[in-house]
């Protein structure tokens, strides 16, 4: 591992003078993901500014009935907040879903919306990647691709984004704190992360050196009927090859609102938006659900090792909007 | 800022209870602290990329993989690994339940198993939900089997001794619920 510098950051604003200053610098929170693309040769800082120490590791309530979470809450610390897993049990649900108790334990909640993909060409510095190194190209396309986008992707960079939280958040309208150099802002999840285009490197829509402050969730009465489901290649400790953040309210035996973020297909969380408006207004049976999966689906480009996820998902949906429909 | 920007920091830190005062290059992890400065060789390395739990040490009563912790965050924190749960002959109860049950055959793994043991029957005990948990609002844990494989999906164990582990763990629980 190459040498590089650390610093304690004490005060937000220090610490995104410092990092934006320096484009070698990375923040360090719980370093689940950091420390190990440093060990992999990935990521080669030249400073970690440790910002796990910030006044930011508080779970709120707000005034308005939606809850603050701080940026550097542990993920276990989230998943078990009674006012997470009663509000917002989908998140809940995400979290505990994602990697295992112990990692659970040091990553941060901002870490893990900025965490990177597990694209196997990007964790390879011996491979190209255009997303790990701008230009040297994208062997994905014709290699290993079978957990890989399947919307949203392009030309140069076909990665997902693993988080299962951020799905949850997604589904949920999180509205993500950051602090720039140029001061805070607040940024609706759905507009945090960038389309690959022809710079995958660049991944999210804040200024360089940006901080993650925190992330508030509305306060959102559908959220409390709210459910993930993840798919992945075995019962635990594994990244999903697709999952679903769901909730809806159905009168009548029509839907009347409903939200649906998708994840491990696209290069990051994805909003259902396609499927939501096909449901909306519809009658709330399963023929229903599977046609809105199919106008999600129909923006979709399959490669012929990840093909497989367009039933899948399509599956997942219905069955997901099939139990939510249940117990409505 | 409160620290330099050099390559290396000094950091006092409890491991087991005794106080150190290290030099530490910024580059190395908490696992490489215990086993190569400390001579505390029980926390294994097995993928030194957080995937197999084999390193798996207490941070302050939580479980963490001592892989992906860089030693010169420990500033002021605590460190308990295999060493530190018993007391020589007078075995941890989650130690002896996995001699009792034969919860292992290699070995290499099962300090990680043990320390990760100790703090999730700890969460379960504090009411924190797991991927099998049906209701996550429900904040009592019926700590069965499928909760414990779950809770313990961190720990790989490559000999597959996973049915005297859950045993062993079982066990334990039962004895600490009963006293």
């Amino acid at each position: 591992m190459k040498q590089f510098g650390y610093a304690r950051a004490d005060d937000v604003a220090g610490a995104v003078a410092l990092v934006s200053a320096r484009p070698g610098a990375r923040y360090l929170g719980g370093g689940t993901n950091l420390v190990d693309l440093m060990k992999l040769g990935v990521e080669r800082p030249d400073l970690l500014v440790d910002v796990s120490g910030l006044a930011l590791g508080e779970i709120a309530e707000n005034a308005d009935g939606g809850v603050h979470i701080g940026a550097s809450v542990r993920n276990s610390d989230a998943a078990a907040h009674p006012l997470i897993r009663s509000r917002y049990p989908a998140l809940t649900q995400a979290i505990v879903a994602g990697a295992s108790g112990q990692l659970r334990n040091l990553a941060t909640t901002g870490g893990n919306l900025v965490q990177r993909t597990r694209c196997v060409y990007f964790t390879d510095p011996s491979k190209p990647c255009n997303k790990r190194e701008p230009g040297s190209g994208c062997p994905a396309r014709a290699g290993e691709h079978h957990n890989l986008a399947v919307l949203g992707a392009s030309a140069h960079c076909i990665a997902t984004h693993p988080s299962d939280m951020a799905v949850a958040l997604t589904a949920l309208d999180a509205r993500v704190h950051v602090h720039e150099p140029s001061g805070a802002r607040i940024v609706p999840i759905a507009d945090l992360y960038r389309a690959p285009g022809d710079r995958p490197d660049l991944e999210l829509t804040t200024a360089p050196g940006a901080l993650i402050t925190g992330v508030t969730l509305p306060a959102l009465p559908i959220a409390a009927g709210s459910r993930y489901r993840k798919v992945r290649e075995r019962a635990s400790y594994a990244f999903a090859i697709a999952s679903i953040a769901a909730a809806m309210t159905v009168v009548d035996g029509t839907v009347r609102d409903v939200r649906i973020a998708l994840g491990a297909v696209a290069p990051h969380p994805w909003r259902a938006h396609a499927a939501e408006a096909a449901l909306v207004g519809g009658p709330a049976d399963e023929a229903a659900f599977a046609a809105a999966a199919d106008a999600e689906l129909a923006a979709a480009q399959p490669l012929p090792g990840n093909a497989y996820k367009l039933p899948l998902v399509r599956n997942l949906v219905a069955r997901t909007l099939a139990d939510l429909a249940a117990r409505a | 800022m409160t620290s330099q920007r050099d390559l290396f920091g000094s950091i006092r830190v409890a491991v087991n209870g005794e106080p150190h005062e290290l030099e530490i290059d910024n580059r190395e992890t908490l696992l490489d602290v215990l086993r190569e400065r400390l001579g505390a060789t029980g926390t294994k390395k097995g993928c030194d990329h957080g995937q197999c739990g084999a390193c798996t040490v207490l941070l302050d009563g939580r479980r963490a993989n001592s892989c992906l912790v860089l030693a010169v965050t420990l500033q002021g924190r605590a460190v308990t690994t295999i060493e530190g749960l018993g007391d020589g002959d007078d075995l941890h109860p989650l130690q002896r339940a996995f001699i009792d049950h034969d919860g292992y055959q290699c070995g290499y793994c099962t300090p990680g198993q043990i320390c990760s043991a100790v703090a999730m029957l700890e969460e379960a005990a504090a009411g924190w939900p797991s991927h099998v948990t049906d209701d996550v609002a429900e904040t009592e844990v019926k700590l069965d089997e499928a909760e414990i494989r779950e809770r313990m999906s961190g720990n790989l164990c490559r000999c597959g001794a996973y049915v005297n582990i859950v045993a062993a763990i079982v066990a334990a629980h039962d004895e600490g619920s009963a006293t």
